[in-house]
């Protein structure tokens, strides 16, 4: 298979089976978790468990004082790298061109500079949090294999698209390759790991904040 | 695998429903949680991180209720809940967690963690991995009616010392009032001054209630150690001793989980909405207050601070009231750091304190009460909780603290105006 070929297929049928795990397999997670259900509450609501709910799912962004405090590196650190990998997803006007192309939706991109930097960025604050990770003895207590995965196919996609933005190591067409190889490979790993996170985090704030917001207090 | 392990299991799987599956879900094991826990704060030891806690909670969950889960667990891939495991898990979700809720409040993810210890514990007690001590309590609270082992006579014995102590009839089994009051053993063996404060107030506010010689017990231990059909019986006792005379609210009386069983848990577990409305004893008094038929005279000119009990500010939404009510009698009230619905656990709740084997932990975590104390250095601690009382008095004592812990219905009696 030459580079190019390589390049075709990984543009091509690779990305469509990697949507369709990503898709069908987040779906089913979320269909998994509704299908449980749960019983009416009977108790006599205080306050609204609806306005509740929706309120957490905001609130939840922000640490609480106390929590900044104790936790600083893990709450800088995670702002850090979950902002700067959805700038540089969202905001890097190449990729914002295959939006474009898939969806019909365009915005306007980041300076390109600004893209690189905030790439760097992000990796310096994976690399950190891998490191607290193995040095803090919480989360090295809690940590199994799963979470050293899913750090890895979180940072390749940052790394290979670093290299493959200033051309190193690799012919273009291969570190293309290469790039859109490790997103596919996120999106893969996706729907059977801990990554759900991002779309079901608004399931359990919503809980959250509905048990707290029946009963009349704010999570 | 046992016949109880076999129990533990199947209500484990009964109890996950859709919220529990969105939080296993969510957990990224940030460790976030550890830092909000007590447990944690004042041992350092990471097998007490809250999310931890659940771990057999957390498999049943993956090798049952998800796609992946359900293959990995038919080609033996997964590690199955063995009763060792369980066994270890023990001290864990009953010595090492109150139920207080601040982890769930910090969860980035929005995690409701003490949620699933509440589901947890009844897999825990269904495999017989519940701890002696609430074994024990939860015995006595269905055949003697109290945990503590209180009969009627010994309320009746407190009820006419009361009576004698203020000069006012305390009125017992009084079909057709407006409130039924509940009491917790605590407060009948410990500190049976509340009864006769509580009747003061009413006295002078004008309001109709009764005690039932039938259902006074408010706590309810089927609720610490996890068995919902336990609790839904001690629920039930109260239902129908207030159906039986036709009261129109029930008053939980100042302890944490009593609210939270009575008030929150109680309709689900009995399987429908009360014929009555519950309210505690605070929600009552700062309508009173309100209303301006509770009245108050002179100020405590010692600095006070306010103890919020979990189960009654985080977990069960009285958060305002106690500070307005506190307002009326206080020249220097001054909140602790972490006050309201982020106060830290007093160490002794959620059946932590019935447990004998938790004493030198319980002991031990008061530290972080400790610490927020000395932030501002009150002459007197006011809370509303008998249990959390007792267990402070206990910190307070030990760690040689002069402070004085107050009921601030008591106090508040204490302070109340002659017209």
């Amino acid at each position: 298979m030459s580079e190019t070929e390589l390049l075709i297929w990984v543009r091509g049928p690779a990305l469509q089976i990697a949507t369709v795990v990503f898709l069908l397999g987040g779906v089913l997670r979320i269909f998994e978790i509704l299908a449980l259900g749960r019983k009416p509450n009977l108790a006599e609501p205080r306050g609204s468990a609806l306005a509740g709910g929706l309120r957490t799912i905001i609130t939840r962004s922000f640490p609480n004082r106390d929590t900044l405090q104790r936790s600083t590196f893990n709450v800088v650190a995670g702002y850090i790298f979950h902002i700067g990998f959805f700038i540089a997803l969202f905001f890097f006007a190449p990729h914002i061109l295959l939006f474009d192309d898939a969806f019909g939706v365009s915005w306007p991109a980041l300076p390109t500079q600004f893209i690189d930097a905030v790439t760097v960025v992000t990796m310096i604050a994976l690399v950190a949090v891998l490191l607290h990770r193995i040095n803090h003895k919480v989360m090295r207590y809690l940590s199994r294999f799963q979470d050293y995965l899913v750090w890895l196919v979180t940072i390749l996609p940052l790394v290979t698209g670093y290299f493959a933005f200033h051309r190193i190591g690799l012919t273009p067409p291969l570190l293309i390759a290469v790039h859109i190889a490790s997103v596919e490979l996120l999106m893969v790993v996706f729907p059977f790991t801990k990554l759900m996170h991002a779309f079901t985090l608004f399931l359990a704030r919503y809980y959250n904040g509905a048990i707290s917001g029946y009963r009349g207090v704010n999570s | 695998m046992s016949a109880s392990l076999q129990r533990g299991i199947d209500a484990f799987k009964e109890q996950i429903d859709a919220p529990v599956a969105a939080f296993f879900s969510s957990c990224v094991r940030c460790g976030l949680c550890a830092d909000a826990c007590l447990f944690y704060t004042e041992t350092g030891c990471p097998t007490r991180t809250p999310i931890h806690k659940l771990e057999p909670l957390r498999r049943v969950w993956q090798q049952e209720y998800t796609f992946w889960g359900r293959y990995a667990k038919a080609f033996g891939l997964s590690k199955p809940v063995t009763d060792e495991e369980l066994e270890k898990w023990e001290t864990l979700v009953y010595d090492s967690c109150t139920m207080c809720g601040r982890c769930s409040m910090v969860c980035p993810v929005g995690n409701d963690i003490t949620y699933m210890i509440r589901k947890m514990r009844e897999g825990m007690a269904a495999s017989g991995h519940a701890p002696e001590g609430l074994i024990g309590a939860t015995k006595r609270a269905v055949t003697i009616g109290s945990p503590m082992g209180v009969k009627l006579p010994a309320l009746q014995a407190q009820i006419r010392h009361a009576e004698k102590d203020i000069g006012l009839e305390i009125p017992v089994d009084v079909e057709g009032a407006d409130y039924m009051l509940l009491l917790s053993s605590m407060e009948i063996m410990n500190f049976p001054e509340f009864i006769g404060a509580v009747a003061k107030i009413f006295n002078k506010a004008g309001v109709s209630w009764t005690i039932s010689s039938e259902a006074f017990e408010a706590t309810n231990s089927g609720i610490q150690i996890g068995v919902s059909e336990i609790a839904a019986e001690l629920v039930q006792r109260i239902v129908d001793a207030a159906d039986k005379l036709k009261v129109k609210n029930v008053i939980s009386p100042e302890c944490g989980h009593a609210y939270m069983a009575i008030r929150w848990e109680g309709p689900n577990l009995v399987g429908k909405p009360y014929n009555f409305k519950v309210v505690h004893i605070l929600e009552l008094l700062d309508d009173l207050r309100k209303q301006g038929r509770l009245k108050t005279t002179g100020k405590e000119s010692q600095r006070l601070t306010y103890h919020d009990p979990c189960q009654i500010s985080r977990r069960g939404g009285v958060v305002e009231q106690p500070r307005n009510l506190i307002d009326m009698i206080a020249d220097d009230f001054v909140e602790m750091p972490d006050s309201g619905t982020m106060n830290w656990c007093c160490g002794a709740g959620g059946g932590v304190s019935s447990n004998e084997r938790a004493d030198d932990l319980r002991l031990k975590v008061f530290r972080r009460k400790q610490a927020q104390l000395d932030a501002v250095k009150p002459d007197a601690l006011v809370s509303a909780c008998s249990n959390c009382r007792i267990h402070l008095e206990e910190g307070l004592e030990e760690n040689g603290m002069d402070i004085t812990v107050l009921s601030l219905t008591e106090t508040l009696a204490e302070h109340l105006a002659e017209d």
